[in-house]
């Protein structure tokens, strides 16, 4: 009895089992300061190139003099989604490159679990990436993103959403394809960077892509950042927008991890996880 | 083909495999294959490159789907409770490694939580002592020796006390000395927890050494089964590296070859 107890405990979901996968990139993060430095080094690069853009720029123009920290807040929030996919993908890819992830898959860690655990590094990757850089463009640009307050609170989660569910998807392509699927994580996200009108109004685009660019959760993001900064309003409409967007955007790339992994144990892929 | 004589009840079973089938495209990787390892012994996984033995455990351990057959562990479906299955079991491979960047500590500290095993820290220091461990419990797990490594690796292996443990070359690029260290180490491990053990290995010596019972694969079929002093006999051979050579190279058995059989 005490034993059919302890299975039926073990098959929920366990937090335990989250914590320590948690662990184990914390203790990674702990023993490479390498990977640290690169988490700050490249959106410390960016927001210095476009924060001077952004200076540069405001000097010529009266529409970006209009709305201080433009180019600075949609660089943050652009690199707050790029990062909370890449931070979910490459916590992935480390089991992967440490050939660590036939020990994980024969373990009782369950994939939900894993996925969680994925989630909650790249919120403590993000943390350390972005907080230091969003504290540099005060002093240096004279812009804090902190100030937006509620709003960044709604932007920011908004975003991740995004990410993540980007994320899920290349996680499963990783599993079925194996480093084969490798460059995706790098890259697929700058698919969006165009469509989702990160640095101009919607209206920019020819009429024909609009539609498209609507139905991405970022776009109502950034729209709703210009709205903040220009108009100095918050569109609700717009948080609510990207909120039912995003619901079934996180939907699909889980249900697309899902299906891969599905796919994965029924090609032998789990096995040669190669490339 | 049944690989062991016996028939012993379903409780006293580790994994019971029926008429396991798995195909990739038109290649039938692993054709309808049967076997039992009762708890408490030892079961020797044989077969030339490609002859099925990786994707047979694959499907053991659920990292493949079986395309059909069935397979029962410790007495419970996998597809149920999965998690709590996995719990009881573990597995050691060269060919899968721990993280290099963590130390060893701290990857068995993660491992010993993962499957959520109580007082990690006595645990963690029993297999530091049983496995040598202690001198380099805080080196990097990338900077040991292959020696090193595979301790660690059978040290995370039986963290949790597993009642069934599947082995896939356990001593494979290990010099002497050390496979003989832990191979002394397994049968260790087997008496004092009754413990079940699936091992693929291509070194017979090995596999005569350790295995109660052992299954011959080629093309993804059982071409042979018994306890090795029985294939010896039943291929009039001394020793089960020319009993392999006999199966890989189609010679059949003594009888088959019109040879006396050798007295047990």
């Amino acid at each position: 009895m005490r034993g059919a107890k302890t299975a039926m405990r073990r098959d929920g979901f366990s937090f335990t089992r989250v914590g320590a996968m948690v662990l184990r990139y914390w203790y990674l993060l702990a023993n490479s300061w390498p990977r640290v430095i690169e988490l700050v080094y490249w959106p410390t690069v960016n927001l210095l190139t476009w924060g001077f853009v952004q200076s540069y720029v405001a000097t010529k123009s009266s529409y970006f003099a209009g709305a201080a920290g433009l180019f600075v807040a949609a660089l943050l929030l652009w690199d707050t989604l790029l990062r909370s996919q890449q931070g979910l993908a490459f916590a992935f890819l480390e089991e992967m490159w440490s050939r660590n992830l036939g020990n994980l898959l024969m373990s009782p860690l369950r994939p939900m679990e894993f996925v969680v655990s994925l989630m909650a590094i790249s919120l403590i990757r993000l943390a350390i990436g972005m907080v230091p850089v969003s504290l540099i463009a005060i002093p240096v640009f004279g812009f804090n993103i902190w100030g937006l307050g509620l709003a960044l609170a709604a932007f920011f989660a908004n975003l991740v959403a995004t990410g993540w569910g980007l994320g899920f998807l290349i996680i499963g392509l990783l599993l079925r394809h194996g480093l084969g699927a490798e460059a995706l994580s790098w890259s697929l996200m700058f698919v969006l960077l165009p469509i989702t009108c990160v640095y101009y109004p919607v209206a920019t685009l020819p009429a024909w892509l609009q539609p498209l660019a609507w139905a991405l959760p970022p776009t109502h993001v950034f729209e709703g950042m210009r709205a903040v900064l220009f108009d100095h309003v918050f569109r609700v409409d717009l948080l609510f927008s990207a909120m039912a967007i995003n619901a079934v955007w996180l939907a699909g790339g889980l249900f697309a991890f899902h299906r891969l992994l599905a796919a994965a144990r029924r090609a032998g892929s789990l096995l040669q996880q190669g490339e | 083909m049944t690989a062991l004589p016996a028939t012993p009840a379903d409780a006293d079973v580790a994994l019971d495999v029926v008429d396991l089938v798995k195909t990739f495209g038109p290649v039938r990787a692993v054709d309808g294959i049967s076997f039992r390892l009762p708890r408490g012994r030892v079961l020797g996984l044989l077969g030339g490159n490609g002859a099925g033995k990786t994707t047979t455990i694959g499907m053991i351990m659920g990292l493949v789907e079986p395309t059909s057959g069935t397979i029962r562990i410790l007495g419970r479906d996998p597809a149920e409770g999965r998690s709590s299955l996995l719990a009881e079991m573990n597995f050691e491979s060269p060919y899968v490694d721990m993280p290099h960047r963590l130390t060893v500590r701290q990857n068995l500290t993660v491992f010993a939580k993962l499957y959520e095993v109580a007082d990690a820290k006595s645990r963690i220091a029993e297999l530091a002592r049983d496995f040598a461990l202690e001198s380099f419990l805080d080196r990097r797990a990338g900077a040991l020796s292959a020696g090193q490594k595979t301790r660690v690796a059978l040290a995370k292996a039986l963290i949790n006390r597993p009642k069934l443990l599947l082995l896939d070359e356990p001593t494979a690029s290990l010099d002497p000395d050390t496979a003989d260290w832990i191979r002394t180490r397994l049968e260790d491990y087997r008496r004092e927890t009754g413990a079940s053990l699936l091992m693929a290995s291509h070194n017979m010596a090995e596999v005569e050494r350790l295995c109660d019972d052992v299954v011959i694969l080629s093309a993804g079929r059982i071409a042979a089964a018994g306890t090795p002093e029985e294939l010896m006999r039943r291929f009039g051979r001394d020793g089960l590296e020319e009993v392999f050579l006999d199966v890989a190279r189609g010679r059949g058995t003594a009888a088959e070859r019109g040879e006396a059989e050798v007295e047990a």
